[in-house]
Formats: structure tokens, C-alpha cells, sequence
């Protein structure tokens, strides 16, 4: 399944499941990131799964490239039918003073922005992965008529609960950052938590997501 | 995992909570606390953190007899100026690192590599790191620190670790909650060498560039840029040119990739990176020469050259058999 398994440095695994984005490569990708997971390798220190690819870190001091490259050639990778997949709902308040780019994503993308929201809530998202900072989750596929390139200029701090569109992708700032998506709105929903160490992430890779528009007032009363 | 109750209960038989600490009078520009690091948090976006220059950390511990990994304190270029409270205690500094040691009206000169004793009342002065940019502060005990996946290193990104996950400020105190008493003083003869060459790995987006742009990676100077902190380290140069395509399918990070945006300036990836990347890789910066990059000052000159995965496998282990004599000798 992995196409081709090559080395990032001197340390890492970069393991290539092809050049195309969609659930079926993605699903490969998670299969084998939980896969890896489950065995628990020894010397294996990092596992990061993305659209189509999965980097494996491992410690240079117990294993090199060509031992896990071995173990992983040789994994029983689970079956789909084990994935677990949570529903998740994901509250987003679009007032002005959240939704940050939609003046601009309008004439982006031709279109009002009722017909945004028409377009982007309610509709079911896949969690492709999380990451870039702790708990961002990069969710899929937009609607054609709602895929809009980056901000020319990346904002340095799109506030904490942004939620951003980029071409076929949506995503939420778990975090104050730097960021160039365009922002529609904002969620009251804790994205990243470290108190809970067991599970810190309200989205997981393979989680199915929908965006729930609510007003200000919901909004500023949001109790979880 | 450890909580930090767990930690407390552990050493209470042996101390008095609260009664040693340091008192903040200048916390510095970058001081946190630093250990090994947490491992296996990529998936969700959370990097390695950990003490950047490895090999210092660990010497720093040694000095004060602690395990290697032990938290101590990392402080950037200006360090911090600590008053201490409390009974004697055994201190080291390693690094690269201009301290000085104040008792009552008397200013001592310190000597990093080798370990000092304070009493209540002094200070230290960490006043610079002269032209590198990382020093390291061990205490002989254990700092009162809270734990979050098993480490205390501060990530300042995602508020995670130790001191709510924020770095040191002024005028606050760090409380230590035990001292390992009639420890030995300890030093070491060791001397930072600079390095000439950062030795490097092709990325998996090698051809992305043009054969100029690939020539100028190896055989050009790169000055290392003032945007340059724990998270990454930018270079300034030649502009490398991208004939294919200067975004990917954002992909998976680790610590020494070297990514180049549209702008043609090399970005190199360091301990508290964003956990992926959508800019292509140029390459890599081998294991064994990590903790003398992230040693490179602003200004500092840097030059590539590559190496094949066998022979940075086989200098990597050099560099851990070296680390491991040094330490031995403490």
C-alpha cells in the first residue's frame, strides 16, 4: 500500500502513498499510522500521519533507517472496519468581528456569503490529520464553488477558535498563530485541551465533522 | 506518567517545601525549563521541545550529579539574574556562557564546566552567552516543576509544561524542592568548538529546485537570520530557486529539515517546530551536527555539505561515543 518508503534524514522514515488527496489515501495512511501504533516498536519516537504520506522518527541510538524500514515492510496492517470514528459538531459564530475574511472570500469566490454558510455548514467534513500546532485539525472536502487559495499576505496572529478555509480543506486554531487561511467565523469549542493527557484532541485523523452556525448570543452563553 | 503530587509525595521525607528557591530579578530573553523532551505527540501537533544543544544539557547535570536528563534551566543569549534563598546548594553552568557569581559585596568571575556552591543570599549573574546562543543551569536536586507527558520542558507555542508553559519573568521565584547534600565539586575540561560546515541529508523535494539554486545550496555561504528562535532558525543568502512548485501537500516535520518557501530563504526546523510543513525540503541537517547548529548566533555564517544516510549514521555514533566519554569524565 505504502508506494514507496524512502528516508528524511537520518532519522525518519518518509513513507509516500502517492501524490493524489482523498479519503481513500488518507485511510491508508491512518491504517498504518494506528497499525504502528498498536505494535508499540521499540525505538519508534514519532509517528505523523498527513494526507498521503507518514513520517516514522525513530531514536538513531536504538534503530536505524533499514531495521524499521524491515518492520515496517513486514507490519500486519488492522482493517478498516476497526477504525474508530467519532461525530463531532463544531459551533461557529460568524459575526463580523470573527469572520475575518469574508469580504474577501466573497469576491474570491464570486459568491454572497449566505451562500457560503449555505455551502459550508452542515455539510460532513473528514479529519484528514491534525497538527502544524497542537490539535489543529485539517478537515475535508469542501464544495468546489467554496475553495479559495491563502491570503496573499499569512495574517502573524489569526486569534485562537478561528475557523479557516483553504482550498478543499477547513481548519480551526486550536491556538493564537500565525496563519494565512481565510477566516469565516469562530468556535467557542475547546479544540486543544492538555489537561487531558489520554486525549488532548477534540478531532482525531478519521473523525467526521460538521460546523454548526449559531448566533452571538449562543456564542457568548457556549457552556460544553 | 508522573503528576506532579506523585513528584511531591516522592521527595517530601527530605525537605521542606517552599523554604529554597531563586527569586527572578531579570528573567533573561528566552529562560525556560527544559528536560528531554516528550516523544510520540506528532499525530496531534505536539513537537519534541527539549533542552536544543543535547550535549550540554546532559554535561550540566553531570556537574551536579544528577541522571543526565534531569530538568535544568535554558536560557538564550542574555541569561537570567537569580538571587537564592535557602540552604547551601551545588550549581553548574555549561555552555559557552560569561556569569558571574555575587557573595555579599564580592563579584567572582564563574567558570562554566565547573560546579559552585551558593548560600543564602547570593546571586548569579548570567550575563551572556557570548556568541553562541544556548546555556544551561543545573541545580544539584530537583526544581518543584510540573510534569505534562512526562516532561517539564516548557513549549511556549501551545502552553505546555512546566510554569504553565509560559517562559520565566521577572520577579518570580523557582522553588526547589530538594538538595543532594555533600555532593563533590565537579568539572570538566571542555571547550564549545564552532563548526565549520553543517553536514546534511537531501530532502525529499531535492529536485524541486534548479540546478542553480541546488549548486548555491552546497557551495554558498547562508548567514543566520535574527528571526531565528526554539521553533526555526532562517537563513539568509543566495536565493534558491523552486522550478516546480514552491507549496506541497502539507506533510509531516521533524527537528533539522530544511524547508525553502517561495522566497527562496532557507528555514531550518528546531526543537519546538510546527508539527507539519507545506513548504518543500531541500534537506536535511544530520543528528550528530544538530546541537552545534542550534548553537549558531544571528550573523553566524553557515555552509551546508552533503553527506550519504551511512556515514551521518556513523557520525552520529562518533558524536554519542564522544558525548559519552565526556560525561564519564565528570
Amino acid at each position: 500500500m505504502i508506494k514507496n518508503i524512502s528516508n528524511l534524514g537520518d532519522a525518519a522514515l518518509y513513507c509516500d502513498f502517492g501524490t493524489e488527496v482523498n479519503k481513500e489515501v488518507n485511510n491508508k495512511v491512518i491504517r498504518y499510522f494506528k497499525s504502528i501504533q498498536k505494535e508499540n516498536i521499540d525505538g519508534i519516537n514519532n509517528l505523523t500521519p498527513s494526507y498521503n504520506k507518514l513520517i516514522i522518527s525513530f531514536d538513531i541510538r536504538k534503530k536505524n533507517f533499514q531495521t524499521i524500514k524491515k518492520l515496517i515492510e513486514n507490519l500486519d496492517v488492522i482493517n478498516d472496519d476497526i477504525l474508530e470514528s467519532k461525530k463531532i459538531k463544531i459551533p461557529v459564530c460568524c459575526d463580523e468581528k470573527f469572520s475575518l475574511d469574508i469580504i474577501r472570500l466573497e469576491k474570491k469566490l464570486k459568491i454572497n456569503r449566505d451562500k457560503i454558510y449555505e455551502k459550508f455548514f452542515g455539510k460532513e467534513l473528514f479529519c484528514y490529520m491534525t497538527g502544524f500546532i497542537a490539535g489543529m485539525p485539517f478537515l475535508g472536502d469542501l464544495e468546489n464553488e467554496l475553495r479559495a487559495n491563502r491570503l496573499e499576505t499569512p495574517r502573524v496572529k489569526v486569534p485562537k477558535g478561528s475557523v479557516g478555509l483553504t482550498e478543499q480543506f477547513a481548519n480551526v486554531y486550536s491556538f493564537e498563530s500565525p496563519g494565512g487561511w481565510n477566516i469565516i467565523g469562530n468556535t467557542p469549542s475547546v479544540i486543544f485541551n492538555s489537561s487531558k493527557e489520554n486525549n488532548p484532541n477534540l478531532i482525531n485523523p478519521g473523525d467526521a465533522v460538521t460546523f454548526e452556525q449559531i448566533t452571538k448570543d449562543q456564542y457568548n452563553n457556549y457552556n460544553e | 506518567m508522573q503528576s506532579p503530587l506523585s513528584k511531591l509525595q516522592k521527595t517530601n521525607t527530605t525537605i521542606t517545601m517552599n523554604k529554597n528557591y531563586f527569586e527572578i530579578k531579570r528573567a533573561g530573553i528566552n529562560t525556560t525549563f527544559q528536560d528531554q523532551g516528550r516523544s510520540n505527540l506528532y499525530h496531534i501537533g505536539i513537537p519534541f521541545s527539549g533542552a536544543m544543544d543535547n550535549r550540554n544539557f546532559q554535561i550540566s547535570n553531570k556537574l551536579v550529579g544528577n541522571e543526565t536528563n534531569s530538568p535544568v534551566i535554558e536560557f538564550a543569549y542574555q541569561g537570567p539574574l537569580l538571587k537564592y534563598f535557602g540552604d547551601k546548594i551545588k550549581c553548574a553552568i555549561a555552555g559557552d556562557v560569561k556569569f558571574i557569581i555575587k557573595k555579599n559585596d564580592n563579584d567572582i568571575e564563574g567558570d562554566c564546566y565547573k560546579s559552585f556552591t551558593l548560600e543564602n543570599g547570593d546571586e548569579i549573574d548570567i550575563m551572556t552567552t557570548n556568541k553562541s546562543v544556548y546555556g544551561y543551569l543545573a541545580i544539584s536536586g530537583e526544581f518543584n516543576l510540573e510534569y505534562q507527558w512526562s516532561s517539564c520542558s516548557i513549549n511556549t507555542k501551545a502552553n505546555i509544561g512546566s510554569n504553565n508553559g509560559k517562559r520565566l519573568e521577572d520577579a518570580q521565584k523557582i522553588y526547589i524542592s530538594k538538595i543532594n547534600k555533600n555532593l563533590n565539586d565537579k568539572k570538566l575540561n571542555y571547550i564549545n568548538t564552532k563548526i565549520e560546515k553543517i553536514r546534511v541529508i537531501k530532502g525529499t523535494n531535492f529536485n524541486y529546485f534548479s540546478d542553480e539554486g541546488k549548486n548555491f545550496f552546497f557551495d554558498k555561504e547562508f548567514i543566520v537570520s535574527k528571526l531565528s528562535d526554539r521553533m526555526g532558525m532562517r537563513l539568509n543568502g543566495p536565493q534558491i530557486e523552486n522550478i516546480v512548485d514552491t507549496n506541497i501537500k502539507s506533510e509531516g516535520l521533524i527537528k533539522g529539515v530544511i524547508q525553502v518557501p517561495a522566497d527562496g530563504n532557507p528555514i531550518i526546523m528546531l526543537s519546538d517546530h510546527g508539527t507539519i510543513g507545506g513548504y518543500p525540503k531541500i534537506g536535511v541537517v544530520i543528528s550528530a551536527d544538530y546541537d552545534k547548529l542550534v548553537q549558531l548566533a544571528p550573523g553566524s555564517k553557515i555552509k551546508f555539505q552533503e553527506v550519504e544516510l551511512s556515514s551521518a549514521e556513523t557520525l552520529f555514533k562518533l558524536y554519542d561515543l564522544e558525548t559519552q566519554k565526556l560525561i564519564s569524565q565528570i
